[in-house]
């Protein structure tokens, strides 16, 4: 049993719960996966499978040697691959389809790891939620830092200090997101919350890593 | 939307939502919980808006209660509601009725809608 899947972000609506409460969800459609490749530990070094998402793609656009690869494993190729951990005291065999209701139930918790929406550079205001300056009132200071640091102690700029730059764009991980609903069907994972990425964007779900304390 | 979400969001849509639009009257029964008690208190009033659509649908509800103002806004498919009863049509030629925010007493008032198709929908309810 691996212990995660390949998924697509299919977009954001919410649920009642038994209660009454209205809960925001993310709706991912998360697999059929198939394994891909099998790392073992004798010739990689480390234990894990590689999974590619059952998606129907044109033959003429898959790529000489991401063709061969496919095919080696003996399965239809597709665009996306990522390697997941099997769950301990599992296996898995090249070729294995794996199913959302598979891998996961109801009130699991599960980490997604997406890309965030890339918003380019950006200045402070915008990516750190810096005040910035008064826009009238005779003010000249309007969207810029300001002071980053003391002067000749320590004559320099501490590291970590939030200035302008690339926002968004970057592999972020959402952990402990609850599985409200699974359809099999349509292969449909819903989960309580928010993920990172847009509509459509690619995402890798898995049992969650660090289960919070209660 | 897409029809995925929709798959999901119409499974717990209510299907004993009656027909109603703005300007309507209507008796909004909500369950509260007290502990480990159940109990349904109304809320009657005029419906002053509509808004969204699917899962997200809500309106909103406006009373005046001892000379003072109380609006509620309910999520059409929300299990809080216990049901909901059309008390009576009222005419409008908006969608918002935030206006009636402004109004007080007479001038507050709703001319009763006449149209056949409500008129059947009310001789259903009675």
């Amino acid at each position: 049993m691996v212990s995660g899947l390949i998924g697509k972000k299919v977009g954001m609506t919410q649920i009642f719960r038994e209660d009454g409460a209205m809960v925001p969800c993310t709706v991912i459609q998360a697999g059929p996966c198939v394994v891909v490749q099998k790392k073992t530990a004798a010739k990689e070094g480390y234990d894990a499978v590689q999974l590619g998402m059952v998606e129907f793609v044109k033959p003429k656009r898959v790529k000489q040697p991401m063709a061969g690869h496919y095919k080696k494993a003996g399965v239809e190729p597709g665009r996306k691959l990522r390697e997941f951990k099997l769950v301990a005291g599992t296996d898995a065999a090249v070729g294995q389809r794996f199913t959302v209701e598979e891998v996961f139930k109801p009130k699991d918790k599960v980490d997604v790891v997406a890309t965030s929406i890339g918003r380019g550079w950006q200045g402070f205001v915008k990516r750190h939620h810096f005040r910035g300056g008064e826009g009238s009132h005779g003010s000249m200071f309007h969207r810029a830092p300001g002071s980053i640091g003391a002067s000749s102690f320590p004559s320099r700029v501490f590291k970590g200090q939030r200035m302008a730059g690339q926002m968004g764009n970057a592999r972020i991980t959402v952990r402990n997101l609850e599985v409200l609903e699974i359809d099999g069907d349509d292969q449909l994972l819903v989960l309580k919350g928010s993920i990172p990425g847009p509509e459509n964007g690619y995402v890798e779900v898995r049992r969650a890593k660090k289960i919070a304390k209660k | 939307m897409s029809s995925l979400i929709d798959k999901i969001a119409k499974k717990q849509f209510r299907s004993d939502v009656p027909e109603f639009r703005t300007g309507d009257t209507v008796r909004v029964s909500v369950s509260i919980r007290e502990g480990d008690n159940k109990r349904v208190q109304a809320f009657e009033g005029t419906v002053i808006a509509r808004k969204n659509t699917g899962a997200g649908e809500t309106f909103t509800v406006r009373k005046v209660s001892f000379g003072q103002g109380v609006e509620r806004i309910f999520p059409v498919h929300s299990k809080v509601i216990e049901r909901i009863d059309v008390v009576r049509h009222g005419k409008t030629r908006r969608s918002k009725l935030y206006y009636l925010r402004d109004l007080k007493g007479k001038a507050a008032r709703l001319r009763e809608r006449s149209d056949s198709h409500d008129t059947k929908t009310e001789a259903k309810a009675s």
